[in-house]
């Protein structure tokens, strides 16, 4: 059973029904191209098919930041204890955790740092 | 020295915490190899050949002597007694022990050092002038430029994982000593009406595929460094290429899409991060130089009267600089003693070379991109003495800028990914040119190793590079020349490979060569290659197949 963790609480991903459209991106995808139906998105998602590929963060940024998308962002794909953190500073808050992953001890990934430069 | 406040000590401290637990998951089995692969790599934790190899960051080459006693230490304790200098300004340990470098990081936080980021694919160690805040020709002080940049960089979510590894380099004197057309970007100060910004190279790089970088911005006023530098990184993170390994390096990028396109892409990012959250300001740029320890400088005569000994005077010509303040002067330490692999301090050398920065200088030092270590503020009235000491540990070696002042990787001896032995080339062409006289004679040259083509010794910057190649399993060298750091120019081939043993004899030949070419002694190799292009150096090196390429000339050794 995937796990989905949100505001620091782990749930069954199988739980979360979208109410609406669930817009996702790719690695590769260009935020434009949704940017226009975020307003009404249940959530977002963007898929991070391999756990080096970085693109994702930049994206999330971007939706953030430039899109100015306030609903819920969330990282599927290669979510691990190990980049949980990075990817929240990003803008995520929503984290489909890869299968097998152990969610309780995942949730320690949000304590690796307590400051940041940034 | 730059000091750490409580935010960059508890990052340390959380990093070494961090890697401690995420090594025990991975001995326990619960972290797939490869994904541990990328989390030890950005703590600069290799799997060898024969051990892992550890690269323990000097953030822009800048040390205390406190530091460097921690580094002998831990070699001592937990390595074999020697450390190795690297092209990057960070110190390489050949035979740590998995489990037990989380042990090492936490030692090297008490003394506020860290291997952070020293490798992996994300943005590297800054390098710079090793002669930062002490040079004649200084526009500004870039350590702290490098240190603003140091932590924008450090732990940057967005910039976690990028296409490739990403060098940025950052020249504060008008000549450049920090190799800024060869990096990822380089940054090189400009003053402006009184103005500081910086002028902004992007694309170059070394490697396999070498090249120069593209000026994308002349001009970039200093409030904008970080927001401009995150357009880049931005534009490379989205686009850089993730489907080959050996075309993912930001030049491949810049190349395909032509400079001028990729400019105009970090421009148009750049416009919505421009005066945004990024932006630095007066506050934060002296907040950052009030972290850092300025030398208490003395009052101190200029008109010494120095010994007029032959070896003294050597070293002086060769391993002393000028210093921005009267009466003071810069002293490279040469890590490039024959016999000694480049680059290489023993942990007593590396105890003994503390204590020298801490009697002659403020008891800092700092870490040459060409492998040597400086001592930046030297009253000239203790050069003497301290040639002296330095000589008697085997570190004065007047051969700084000449041509046994080799920079080498570790090559076939230790890393995995070598071809072919760098530092027994090295070696045995120091012995060739071990004639002092001959060797000032000859001048100014850079003789720069590589192992294979992943370019750590700077080969295709040497004005003689050497690059170890495989054929059929056997080792051989490829020789160029030409090259040169700044401003900079890649080697070109002169044609098929040597073996070992005929690369000292292939250098004499390339070196008597420039001497017959050569219009004065103020004519550098680089400069003969230049004028008359490669053909020369070919056919006295190929030319002549009846003599063959492995004799050398004997009279030449002699001269």
């Amino acid at each position: 059973m995937a796990s989905l963790i949100k505001g620091r609480r782990v749930f069954h991903a199988s739980l979360s029904l979208p109410k609406g459209e669930v817009l996702r991106l790719e690695p590769g995808d260009d935020p434009a191209s949704i940017g226009n139906r975020l307003a009404c998105a249940a959530w977002v998602e963007v898929s991070f098919p391999k756990f080096g590929d970085g693109r994702g963060y930049t994206l999330a940024r971007l939706l953030r930041e430039r899109y100015g998308y306030r609903g819920e962002l969330r990282a599927v794909g290669q979510v691990t204890r190990d980049n949980l953190q990075l990817l929240e500073r990003c803008g995520f808050d929503a984290f489909l955790l890869r299968d097998g992953e152990d969610p309780h001890e995942a949730l320690r990934g949000f304590d690796d740092f307590s400051v940041s430069y940034q | 020295m730059y000091r750490y406040d409580e935010l960059d000590q508890r990052l340390v401290d959380e990093r070494v915490r961090q890697f401690r637990d995420q090594t025990r998951r991975f001995l326990e089995g619960t972290i797939p190899e490869e994904e541990f692969k990328a989390l030890r790599l950005r703590n600069g934790l290799y799997i060898q050949k024969y051990a892992p190899m550890l690269r323990i960051a000097i953030p822009y080459g800048l040390l205390n002597s406190n530091q460097l006693r921690k580094l002998a230490d831990i070699a001592r304790r937990y390595d074999r007694g020697t450390g190795h200098f690297s092209t990057r300004q960070n110190l390489q340990l050949n035979w740590p022990k998995l489990h037990e470098v989380p042990e090492i990081l936490a030692e090297l936080a008490t003394v506020q050092l860290h291997a952070i980021q020293t490798s992996g694919n994300c943005i590297r160690n800054v390098t710079t002038d090793h002669f930062a805040g002490v040079a004649a020709d200084e526009i500004v002080d870039s350590f702290v430029w490098c240190e603003l940049i140091r932590q924008w960089s450090t732990f940057n979510a967005e910039f976690s994982y990028l296409p490739r590894k990403f060098k940025i380099a950052v020249n504060g004197a008008a000549k450049d000593r920090a190799a800024v057309a060869v990096h990822d970007i380089g940054l090189h100060a400009v003053k402006k009406n009184n103005e500081v910004g910086f002028k902004v190279l992007v694309g170059g790089g070394l490697g396999r595929t070498p090249m120069i970088g593209h000026v994308i911005r002349d001009f970039l006023p200093w409030p904008h460094l970080l927001t401009y530098l995150e357009a880049i990184l931005r534009v490379y993170n989205r686009h850089g290429r993730r489907d080959n390994i050996h075309k993912a390096r930001i030049k491949i990028l810049v190349k395909e899409r032509g400079p001028e396109r990729f400019r105009e892409e970090v421009e148009a990012e750049w416009a919505h991060l421009r005066d945004g959250a990024g932006t630095l300001t007066e506050e934060k740029v002296s907040y950052a130089q009030s972290r850092f320890t300025k030398p208490d400088y003395e009052k101190t005569g200029t008109d010494h009267v120095f010994p007029s000994i032959p070896g003294f005077n050597a070293w002086k010509k060769r391993n002393v600089h000028p210093h921005k303040v009267p009466g003071y002067a810069a002293v490279t330490l040469s890590l490039k003693k024959t016999g000694v692999p480049p680059g290489d301090v023993t942990s007593e050398q590396m105890d003994a070379i503390a204590e020298l920065a801490e009697r002659y200088s403020f008891g800092e030092l700092r870490v040459t991109h060409e492998q040597n270590l400086v001592l930046a503020d030297v009253r000239e009235r203790d050069l003497p003495r301290l040639w002296h000491q330095a000589r008697e540990l085997g570190l004065a070696t007047p051969n700084i800028g000449l041509l046994t002042n080799i920079i080498s990787c570790p090559g076939g001896d230790f890393c995995a990914l070598a071809n072919a032995k760098s530092i027994p080339v090295a070696q045995a062409i120091q012995e060739t040119f071990d004639d002092l006289d001959f060797l000032h004679d000859i001048g100014e040259l850079d003789l720069n190793i590589s192992g294979c083509m992943n370019a750590c010794g700077h080969h295709h910057v040497g004005h003689i590079g050497i690059l170890g190649v495989d054929k059929n399993g056997d080792e051989w060298y490829q020789v160029e020349v030409g090259g040169n750091q700044a401003p900079a120019s890649l080697g070109r081939v002169i044609g098929p490979s040597f073996a070992r043993a005929e690369v000292p004899g292939v250098i004499a030949r390339l070196i008597e060569c420039y001497l017959a070419h050569r219009e004065s002694e103020f004519e550098r190799f680089v400069d003969v290659v230049h004028r008359i292009g490669i053909e020369p150096f070919k056919e006295h090196v190929y030319g002549e197949p009846h003599q063959g390429t492995a004799r050398l000339p004997r009279e030449l050794v002699a001269a």
